[in-house]
């Protein structure tokens, strides 16, 4: 080889190494355009709404004067509604989960659900709201309830705690299992007294994701009809006279924060959209505790265990 | 064995006995929960297909797909879905021109050229960003993208699917990023070792072996991000307007099919009026149209699979 196709050699070898670096420095431009919107995103809420993040804008009705109006109603609707939509979601979800993952025979009625729950995680969210408008609020008569509300939500999130708990579950060896069977444990036995307990971690990480999302949706709970504008509160869980506990906040009329939000942020006012970015700081707070919460359970968990 | 043993193992094993029967009490129980994501399936397809036959009855189909003005609200109404659908594509237009270089280009740093210690960094604050309620990305779009597109453009107006594409892009690009990454991670060690040592680049071997090798999942990525962005609700109802227009042009307001559906529920439409019917044929459209996308998907999957 002479020294001239050496040199032609090193220049495409140079040529090619240039891309490499080209590449990289797009790759990260492309990643700081992602770091950049959620830093502008989160940072012209906390300018905007910083103001009005005092205890009284967590203790006030929506008010006609936006100075005087506040995330009450929101916040406690927002707690009532998730807790309807865990209550409903996480054990049909985990009981889903299990039956598709230890009990479920290969066939067709299997496969159809398996299929129906992959297409039901890319239905747009707004079409469960039409769902819930025509079945729970006039077939069944539940009418813009707290109760609605929480299905729905408990229906959109369904397919993310199936498929969390069917993960979980499949990273449990099966020396854990054939174990607990050689020792003449049921099948059941097996299920909720070694699966499901080793399987918690994981299955926790689904629901909380699946929890953050229902926090934040908006159009599912707007198109059942919700009110935006609720100066009371659902009747309290609980009661100081016997029973102590009651049902009627099920039934209550009730506004979540993002539709507060939705409803400062669709006002021409400047004072409302301040009001929208506070609650915004709040909802977006909220919901990046919640996946942070998950991303550790889930890193934990990674570390900790070895079967 | 003696006589004395009166139960066989086979009785002790029966169907009949209660801890048998208990046991096949629970599977059933079990069956019943997985099959209410069927139910919830059969639900939704009969309450869009009960009410749109309603709604057809007063509106013809042809119509319905041919005119070209949706004002259901004026006293002589016009149903013509193709303004909203327009409204639909081209902002799912902008944000895929936006998600899809963004989310590729990240996804191949990711998996190709970070070093693990910046992966573990990014995909979590990747996973944040696709956790960000889009309320919230309605309000940025309106709020600062908008403005800040003003600045560069007057022309523009306070509502347009440009602003609103844009910010549904960047709330895609987690989604479409994680997919991507994810399919490129799948592909064997031995083929990039093989690129190498045939004295590939770190990029060339990136575009011309893992990308090709993943690409059914990278396209399956893309598809999803497809039926988000069409889905997509409340950025669009909070910064594209909420005005339905005949057009493809990006810097006009315009209304989605999403967005109109947000606007008559947030109105008190009575139950059976050809209003309250006309959101169920919106959501009609909306589904058979992110079907439609999902089939794709599934053949893409099935067509480009590469098997290790």
């Amino acid at each position: 080889m002479n020294n001239q196709d050496i040199a032609s050699i090193r220049g495409i070898i140079r040529g090619n190494r240039r891309w490499d670096l080209i590449f990289a420095v797009a790759g990260f431009l492309a990643l700081t355009v992602g770091v950049l919107a959620f830093v502008t995103l989160f940072g012209q809420m906390v300018i905007n709404g910083w103001e009005r993040l005092n205890p009284d804008f967590f203790t006030s009705f929506p008010s006609r004067r936006a100075a005087n109006a506040g995330i009450l109603s929101a916040w406690v609707g927002s707690l009532l509604v998730m807790l309807v939509t865990a209550l409903s979601a996480v054990p049909l979800g985990v009981a889903a989960g299990v039956y598709l993952e230890e009990y479920a025979p290969k066939n067709l009625v299997t496969d159809i659900i398996e299929i129906n729950v992959t297409n039901l995680a890319g239905v747009p969210s707004i079409v469960y709201g039409l769902l819930a408008l025509g079945v729970f609020v006039y077939m069944f008569g539940f009418g813009q309830s707290v109760l609605t509300a929480g299905l729905t939500l408990g229906l959109l999130i369904l397919p993310v705690i199936i498929v969390a708990t069917r993960e979980a579950l499949r990273a449990i060896p099966v020396h854990v299992r054939e174990g607990a069977y050689g020792c003449g444990a049921t099948q059941w036995q097996v299920v909720s007294d070694h699966l499901v307990p080793y399987a918690t971690p994981g299955i926790m990480t689904g629901v909380i994701i699946g929890l953050s999302r229902a926090i934040g949706e908006t159009a599912p709970i707007i198109t059942i009809g919700a009110l935006t504008f609720i100066a009371f509160l659902p009747a309290s869980p609980i009661s100081s006279t016997a029973p102590f506990i009651n049902f009627d906040w099920l039934w209550s009329g009730f506004t979540v924060m993002p539709i507060q939000m939705f409803n400062w942020t669709s006002r021409p006012e400047e004072a409302f959209q301040q009001n929208a970015a506070a609650a915004g700081l709040i909802l977006v707070l909220m919901t990046l505790l919640m996946n942070a919460l998950a991303i550790w359970l889930r890193y934990r968990l990674r570390k900790s265990i070895a079967w | 064995m003696s006589s004395m043993h009166t139960t066989t193992v086979s009785e002790r094993l029966s169907r009949k006995l209660s801890r048998n029967v208990r046991e096949r009490a629970i599977e059933l129980v079990l069956f019943l929960a997985a099959s209410v994501s069927v139910l919830t399936t059969i639900g939704i397809i009969w309450i869009l297909i009960f009410e749109s036959y309603h709604f057809f009855e007063h509106v013809p189909v042809w119509d319905f797909l041919t005119d070209t003005m949706w004002t259901p609200l004026f006293s002589t109404p016009r149903y013509g879905i193709l303004p909203l659908l327009l409204g639909t594509v081209t902002t799912s237009l902008v944000a895929l021109a936006v998600a899809v270089p963004l989310g590729t280009v990240i996804a191949i740093y990711i998996s190709e050229f970070a070093s693990p210690r910046v992966r573990e960094i990014v995909k979590p604050f990747l996973e944040l960003l696709g956790g960000v309620p889009t309320i919230v990305y309605g309000y940025f779009a309106l709020t600062v993208v908008s403005p800040v597109l003003q600045y560069f453009f007057p022309s523009l107006p306070g509502f347009s699917m440009l602003a609103a594409g844009l910010v549904m892009g960047i709330a895609i690009v987690p989604y479409i990023s994680s997919l991507s990454e994810d399919a490129m991670r799948a592909v064997p060690m031995s083929l990039r070792e093989g690129a190498y040592a045939m004295g590939s680049t770190r990029f060339q071997t990136a575009v011309r072996v893992v990308l090709p090798a993943a690409i059914s999942g990278v396209l399956s990525a893309y598809i999803l991000g497809i039926s988000r962005a069409v889905g997509e609700t409340m950025i669009v109802a909070v910064a594209a307007g909420m005005q339905p227009n005949f057009t493809m042009d990006p810097t006009q307001p315009a209304q989605t099919i999403s967005a109109y559906i947000v606007q008559v529920a947030m109105g008190d439409l009575p139950h059976g009026s050809i209003g309250y019917q006309s959101i169920f044929a919106a959501g009609l459209s909306l589904m058979l149209l992110t079907l439609f996308f999902n089939i794709m998907g599934h053949l893409i999957r099935r067509r480009y699979r590469e098997a290790y």
